[in-house]
C-alpha cells in the first residue's frame, strides 16, 4: 500500500489560496444583504438565497449587457477564425509578391502597445460615427495578428501532400482550405477560438473609452459601474459578478487542455 | 519523390499544368490575406502615426489640434503627477514580475508530479487567471470593503485592528501587486510546467548519477533549460505590468491620493477626462519607448542566453 505523498500538505493549502476569493464570491453572492451587512459579516450563509440574482436578472439593464457582450465575442471569435485561417494559410502555402513584406509588418504590429493607438483608434471611430454603437468595439477585434501567426505556424507544420493531389485535380485554394485543410485544423481552431473569446469577453479599456450609453455597455463594463451604483447592495454586486465570470470558467472548465494548450504556446512560441 | 499519391498514379502533364497553375496565384494570396492586413495594419501603422502627430499639438478630440512642438513632452517632464505615475508603475513592476515570475517556477516544480488530485491543484491555481480584471477588481472590493468586507471580518476574529485596504494610501498599491499575483501567477505556472515536460529526463538522470542532490539538479539541470522561457516570462510580465490600468480603474481609480496612478491611468485620465488628448499622446509615447526598451533589452539576453 503506497503511502499519500508529503506533496498534498504543501499543495492542498496552496490550491486552496488560490480558490478562496472564488469560493467567497459564490458563497456571497448567495447570502442576504442583512448577514453582508451586520458587522462582523457572516461568513456561513443560514440558506441559500437567489434574491441578489433576481435583482441583477430582473435590473432592466443587465441582461441587455450579457447580450452585448455575447454578441461582440462572437462576431469576433467567428471574424478572427474566418480571417485568421484565410491569411495564415495564404501566408503558409501561396507564393505571392509581397507576402514576406505583409507578414513582417503584421508580426511587427505585436509590439504596439494599445495606449498608443487608443486616441486614433477613438478618433477613427467617431468619423465613421461607430462611437457609442457596439461596431466600435467589434471592428477593432475583427482579426489580430496573433490569430493570423498561428493558423500560419500550424498550416505549415502540415504535410503538402495531403493537398497536392486535389490541387492536381484542379481544386481551387479556398476548396482545399475549406474541405482539406480546415478538418485536420481543429486544435489551432480552438486555441485561436479561446484566445480571442478569453481577450474580447474579459476586455474593458477599449468598451470604457467607445461606450457612452448604459444601454451599450458590455458586461465588464456593466458591472464595474453597476458595483459603483449599488455598492450597498453586495449581494446582487456578487451575484452580478459570478454571472460575469461564468462564461469563460464554464469554457475553462469544459475545454480546460485547449485552454492550457492555448496559454502555454503562446509562452512557448513568443 | 514518386508522383504517387495514394494509390492513384498522376499523369505528368497534369503536374505541369498544376505547376503554372500555382505560379499564377498572385490574386488568390492577396484575397486571402487583404481583410487581415487591411485591418492590422490601417488600425495600427495609422493610430501610430496620427499619435506621434498628436503628441507634438494641443488637441481636445473635438476641435481642430495646434501644433506646438515638442511642448507637451516638455510639459510631461517636469509634470509632477506624472513623475508620481511612472514612480507608482515602477514599484508594482518590481514587485509583481520577479514575485510571479519566482512564485510560477515554484509553483510549477511543486505540481510538476503524478500524485493524487494533481488535476484539480492545478486548475485551481489556473482558474484566477481566466477571472477579468473587472470581476477581480469588483471581487476584491468587496473582501477588502473596510466596513463589510470579509477580510476586517477575519481580523476581528483574531483580534487584530481593522484595516482601511483601498482607503489607505500606503495599504493600495500592494494590494494591487497581492491580486495581480492571485490571478496572474498562474500564467507563469502553465508556461513552466509546460517547459518542464521539455527538461531531458536523461540530463537530470545523468546529473544523479553524478551525485547532484535535488538542489544541484535544479540549479545545474533545470533552470539553464528553462531560461529561454524565464526571459520570456519576464519579459511578458513586465510588460503587462507596465500597462496596468483596469484593475486599477475598477478598485481605486488611482486614489487614494493619488497612491495608485500608474502610467496609463495617467495617459486614459488625460486623454478621456481632461481631454488633453495631445499630452495624453506624448505620455503614451513615452511609455511605448520604455516598452520598447524592455523589449529589445530582453531580446538581446535572451540571444545571448540561448548561446
Amino acid at each position: 500500500m503506497k503511502r499519500p505523498s508529503a506533496w498534498h500538505l504543501v499543495l492542498a493549502p496552496l490550491a486552496l489560496l488560490f480558490a478562496l476569493p472564488l469560493l467567497w464570491l459564490l458563497v456571497s453572492s448567495v447570502m442576504t444583504n442583512a448577514e453582508i451587512n451586520r458587522f462582523p459579516p457572516a461568513l456561513i450563509p443560514s440558506g441559500i438565497d437567489l434574491g441578489g440574482y433576481r435583482y441583477v436578472l430582473g435590473n432592466a439593464l443587465f441582461p441587455r449587457w450579457f447580450v452585448n457582450s455575447m454578441i461582440v465575442s462572437a462576431v469576433a471569435v467567428t471574424a478572427n477564425l474566418a480571417f485568421g485561417t484565410l491569411g495564415g494559410y495564404a501566408f503558409a502555402r501561396i507564393r505571392f509578391a509581397g507576402s514576406k513584406l505583409m507578414l513582417g509588418m503584421m508580426l511587427a504590429t505585436m509590439v504596439i502597445p494599445f495606449q498608443l493607438t487608443m486616441i486614433p483608434t477613438f478618433l477613427v471611430m467617431k468619423s465613421l460615427g461607430l462611437i457609442d454603437t457596439l461596431g466600435a468595439l467589434i471592428i477593432p477585434s475583427l482579426v489580430t495578428p496573433l490569430a493570423v501567426f498561428l493558423f500560419r505556424q500550424f498550416f505549415v507544420s502540415l504535410p503538402r501532400e495531403l493537398e497536392e493531389a486535389a490541387w492536381i485535380d484542379g481544386c481551387g485554394r479556398l476548396r482545399i482550405l475549406v474541405s482539406i485543410v480546415l478538418p485536420l485544423a481543429r486544435p489551432a481552431l480552438s486555441t485561436v477560438a479561446v484566445l480571442t473569446f478569453l481577450s474580447t469577453w474579459n476586455d474593458l479599456t477599449w468598451p470604457l473609452i467607445a461606450i457612452n450609453s448604459d444601454s451599450n455597455y458590455t458586461l465588464q463594463l456593466g458591472l464595474t459601474t453597476f458595483q459603483g451604483q449599488h455598492h450597498t447592495q453586495w449581494a446582487a454586486v456578487m451575484a452580478g459578478n459570478v454571472i460575469t465570470v461564468l462564461p469563460v470558467l464554464l469554457g475553462f472548465l469544459l475545454a480546460q487542455k485547449a485552454f492550457i494548450r492555448s496559454l502555454a504556446s503562446t509562452g512557448l512560441k513568443g | 519523390m514518386a508522383s504517387v499519391v495514394g494509390t492513384f498514379t498522376i499523369d505528368p502533364r497534369a503536374r505541369k499544368a498544376a505547376k503554372r497553375r500555382m505560379r499564377g496565384e498572385g490574386a488568390t494570396g492577396w484575397a486571402f490575406v487583404s481583410p487581415s492586413v487591411l485591418l492590422i495594419l490601417g488600425l495600427s501603422i495609422v493610430p501610430v502615426v496620427w499619435s506621434l502627430l498628436l503628441s507634438f499639438q494641443v488637441n481636445d478630440l473635438v476641435s481642430p489640434s495646434s501644433w506646438v512642438g515638442l511642448e507637451n513632452y516638455k510639459a510631461l517632464l517636469q509634470d509632477p503627477t506624472f513623475a508620481s505615475a511612472v514612480k507608482h508603475t515602477l514599484l508594482y513592476t518590481v514587485l509583481y514580475v520577479p514575485l510571479s515570475v519566482v512564485g510560477g517556477l515554484a509553483i510549477a516544480i511543486a505540481l510538476n508530479r503524478k500524485i493524487k488530485f494533481i488535476g484539480l491543484y492545478r486548475t485551481l491555481v489556473f482558474v484566477p487567471f481566466v477571472v477579468s480584471a473587472a470581476a477581480q477588481g469588483v471581487l476584491f472590493s468587496f473582501v477588502l470593503d473596510p466596513d463589510f468586507g470579509v477580510a476586517n471580518s477575519l481580523l476581528h476574529k483574531v483580534g487584530l485592528p481593522a484595516q482601511g485596504f483601498f482607503g489607505d494610501s500606503a495599504q493600495a498599491l500592494p494590494l494591487l501587486v497581492l491580486i495581480s499575483l492571485w490571478s496572474g501567477t498562474g500564467f507563469c505556472v502553465i508556461v513552466y510546467l509546460a517547459g518542464l515536460q521539455g527538461v531531458s529526463a536523461e540530463l537530470v538522470e545523468a546529473a544523479r548519477i553524478d551525485g547532484a542532490g535535488k538542489l544541484g539538479v535544479l540549479r545545474h539541470v533545470v533552470l539553464p533549460a528553462l531560461s529561454p522561457i524565464t526571459v520570456f516570462l519576464l519579459l511578458f510580465q513586465t510588460i503587462g505590468a507596465l500597462q496596468l490600468f483596469d484593475l486599477v480603474f475598477v478598485t481605486t481609480k488611482g486614489g487614494p491620493l493619488g497612491s495608485t496612478t500608474v502610467i496609463v491611468y495617467f495617459i486614459w485620465e488625460k486623454a478621456f477626462k481632461s481631454f488633453t488628448a495631445g499630452y495624453s499622446a506624448a505620455a503614451a509615447y513615452g511609455l511605448a519607448l520604455a516598452l520598447l526598451v524592455v523589449g529589445v533589452a530582453l531580446q538581446i539576453s535572451r540571444r545571448r542566453a540561448a548561446r
